[in-house]
């Protein structure tokens, strides 16, 4: 069991939560994740490590509302817990010195965004950020990753916070202003966002990486559930990634296999919301 | 019954072979129960009495963690059910699982003397009994223990093998302590095999009688990301790798990453781990009805073809490349599969994953085969039939075919050898890896095998274990 220490609302559906899980806070690295399961009845889903203090022994958790188990993840309070968590999964990142790197986030994808951000930081890069999100009340974390970056950028789709227009704008022109002198792309966000990303930054010939984030059930090879397609070959999210080489994702087989179960998710949620709440 | 009482030898060879009752196919395709009953204290002692006590018994030369066959039949046909699973377990804890999911036709009763006049003795179903017996009776003996020698053991991955060596090491007096990668402990009993071939309250009683022993179950524990193998041996004094099958393998054909393509793995898990098959009541969900094609011939595809029928399917193909004589599966598990109505495709090959634009699976295509020469399985090479090709209209495609060894461990591990397939190598006899005071077993070893191969392993490397913690020679 995980005792929740720490939750907190940071965003609309968007959840904080510090959890006790002293092993994996001790040994993540940025880019890695866990899977975990609420309870007896629960299914096993994939989170980012968001954060970790090793001190307290716990991981950070940032997670959005989007089905059933995020949901009553959501309506979980301070002293609660959280019945498994596994971890931590996945490839690190790899971190390097590589010089002026963008890091571009999207929605909740600034969340893991956030780690790999500060681990770069460490490293000597140059952090230049790009954010994006719908709308202002959208925006998470921006103060986090100001501390991490050395410069940051922000837009909205509908200019209500930073610059009107996709993170896709920002990010090219960006790249254009430093005379394409832009060593490393980092992109976590929506897979559409990552795709146009990756489109972007293919003609200046950028080393791109991005983070999936695909449907998981034990998140450790054994399933097979998680696969996509990099360069034509079939890889597994959970032990060949999360990260991948942005130009050689096949981003609408992803796009594809996310849809699998929306119908049972949609009817997990409508039974759950019938007598629940996502806490305010 | 007193040996007078038995039947006389050239008697006992014309008593039939006594049937287990079991669910009607027609109803039982359509729920998860287990399908047969057991045997009654009254057909068990009927069933054991036919056993021939051969002078020379071969039976126990099929085993392969050596129970002792004739003693405990003998035990049951005089109606000694305490002594005779006294009897099993001095050689395997583990015989409710093992009376339901060993081969037996190819293992102790392939070997019986029985079988070659008439029907051999049905040595796996008395095992069976026989447990199911003792749990009954709410009193389960454990073996004892011997005064603790202080040493710890680490066993990695809580099936089969791991089970095995957790429990002999603990009866040696060791502390031993399990490290599993899931939620719940089993393994392949608990993710793979069905609830209706294996209750998995019968895999948790199990389990509890290790616990029972000593032994220590750590869950969510994944080693190679949690913790290295070069960690624990930082706290144990050996440590035991059987960590299973690992990666499944896909067919490397056209459009297999279209939605619902599963791997068995996949399949499986969710129905039988996340008992999908009770969604909304749990929360993992797994696709129902429609046309089911499994592809491939063994037990898992036999488990998988028959999940697809409780879960609602109005049909169930199985497609396999070679003819029935080849399938790998379990003689009863084929037997169960077509009388609830798999409809079996043999001699057939997948080609190609056909799907819509939302990338939903829609059909199979595939093609006929026919039997060449034998390839270096001993088996007839499957050869295509050219222009044979023919489509199968289906929802979902489960593909049962194998697979390849889980590389977290050794990833982690560099000093730890492998195949070049990515098997850990490991003296067959002794378990003994390339790394001192590593142990492995089971399917990372051997590949894709049996539950009992497994324990075998695990047998032979806890007692190299023993030794080796007690002489300390490598």
């Amino acid at each position: 069991m995980h005792e929740i220490v720490k939750a907190s609302k940071i965003g609309p559906d968007v959840f904080h939560f510090e959890v006790i899980a002293p092993k994996i806070a001790r040994k993540r690295k940025a880019g890695q994740f866990v899977v975990l399961r609420i309870n007896e009845t629960g299914e096993r889903i994939p989170l980012t490590i968001a954060g970790a203090d090793p001190g307290q022994g716990t991981i950070t958790l940032v997670f959005q509302v989007v089905g059933k188990t995020t949901a009553a993840l959501s309506a979980l309070k301070e002293g609660d817990s959280i019945q498994d968590i596994a971890g931590p999964l996945g490839k690190p990142t790899h971190i390097d010195n590589f010089g002026t790197t963008i890091c571009v986030g999207g929605g909740i994808g600034i969340a893991p965004l956030y780690p790999i951000a500060q681990a770069l930081k460490n490293a000597g890069n140059r952090v230049l950020t790009v954010l994006g999100a719908r709308t202002k009340d959208l925006f998470i974390m921006e103060e986090q990753m100001r501390r991490v970056s050395h410069e940051v950028r922000i837009c909205t789709d509908d200019g209500s916070y930073g610059t009107k227009g996709l993170v896709t704008n920002v990010l090219d022109e960006w790249i254009k202003e430093l005379d394409n002198k832009v060593d490393f792309v980092m992109a976590i966000g929506p897979p559409i966002m990552m795709k146009f990303v990756a489109k972007t930054t293919l003609p200046y010939g950028i080393k791109t990486l991005v983070s999936l984030n695909s449907i998981m059930v034990d998140g450790t090879g054994m399933c097979g559930c998680c696969r996509v397609s990099v360069g034509g070959e079939t890889k597994f999210v959970c032990v060949d990634g999360p990260e991948f080489d942005a130009h050689k994702v096949d981003f609408e087989l992803l796009m594809q296999r996310l849809q699998a179960y929306k119908e049972q998710e949609n009817q997990a949620m409508e039974i759950w919301r019938s007598n629940h709440e996502i806490p305010a | 019954m007193s040996e007078k009482e038995r039947p006389s030898k050239a008697e006992r060879m014309k008593m039939p072979r006594q049937p287990m009752p079991e669910q009607d196919p027609g109803e039982r395709a359509r729920n998860f129960k287990e399908v047969p009953y057991g045997y009654s204290p009254e057909t068990a002692m009927l069933e054991a009495s036919r056993c021939l006590e051969c002078k020379k018994p071969t039976c126990m030369e099929g085993c392969p963690v050596g129970i002792d066959i004739p003693s405990f039949v003998n035990l049951v046909a005089e109606g000694d059910f305490r002594g005779a699973v006294r009897k099993i377990k001095e050689t395997n804890m583990l015989p409710a699982i093992c009376g339901r999911v060993c081969p037996q036709e190819t293992q102790c009763e392939a070997k019986c003397l029985l079988g070659k006049k008439s029907d051999p003795l049905a040595i796996g179903r008395l095992e069976r009994f026989c447990a199911d017996w003792e749990r009954a009776s709410g009193q389960v003996e454990l073996p004892d223990i011997k005064p603790a020698t202080g040493k710890k053991v680490a066993v990695v991955g809580a099936g089969p093998a791991g089970l095995t060596v957790a429990i002999d090491c603990a009866r040696a007096g060791h502390h031993v302590e399990i490290f599993e990668a899931l939620h719940k402990p089993g393994g392949v009993l608990s993710y793979g095999i069905p609830e209706f071939r294996l209750p998995k309250a019968i895999v948790g009683a199990e389990v509890k009688n290790a616990e029972n022993m000593g032994v220590q179950i750590h869950y969510n524990y994944v080693i190679g990301k949690t913790d290295t193998l070069d960690e624990l041996l930082e706290d144990f004094d050996a440590v035991f790798l059987g960590t299973g099958a690992g990666l499944p393998l896909f067919l490397h054909i056209p459009g297999e990453n279209f939605i619902g393509v599963f791997s068995a793995n996949e399949y499986l898990t969710r129905s039988n781990l996340m008992k999908a098959y009770d969604f909304p009541n749990y929360d993992t969900p797994i696709p129902r009805g429609g046309c089911v094609a499994v592809v491939g011939g063994g037990n898992v595809a036999m488990d998988s073809a028959r999940t697809a029928l409780r879960l609602g399917a109005e049909k169930v193909m199985l497609v396999y490349r070679r003819s029935r004589n080849e399938m790998p599966a379990r003689a009863e598990e084929v037997h169960h599969a077509e009388e609830e109505g798999v409809d079996f495709h043999l001699l057939t090959n997948p080609k190609r994953v056909i799907g819509n634009e939302k990338g939903w699976v829609t059909g199979l295509e595939c093609i006929k085969m026919e039997l060449g020469e034998p390839d270096a399985s001993g088996r007839r090479r499957p050869i295509p039939i050219q222009g044979s090709e023919f489509e199968m209209a289906v929802n979902t495609v489960v593909i049962a075919i194998g697979n390849s060894p889980n590389p977290l461990v050794p990833q982690t591990t560099p000093d730890l050898k492998v195949s070049k397939w990515g098997n850990i190598l490991a003296d067959e006899a002794t378990g003994r890896t390339s790394k001192r005071g590593v142990f492995a077993g089971g399917d990372i070893v051997t590949g894709a095998a049996t539950v009992i191969l497994a324990m075998g392993a695990g047998r032979n490397a806890a007692a190299s274990i023993n030794e080796y913690l007690e002489t300390g020679e490598w």
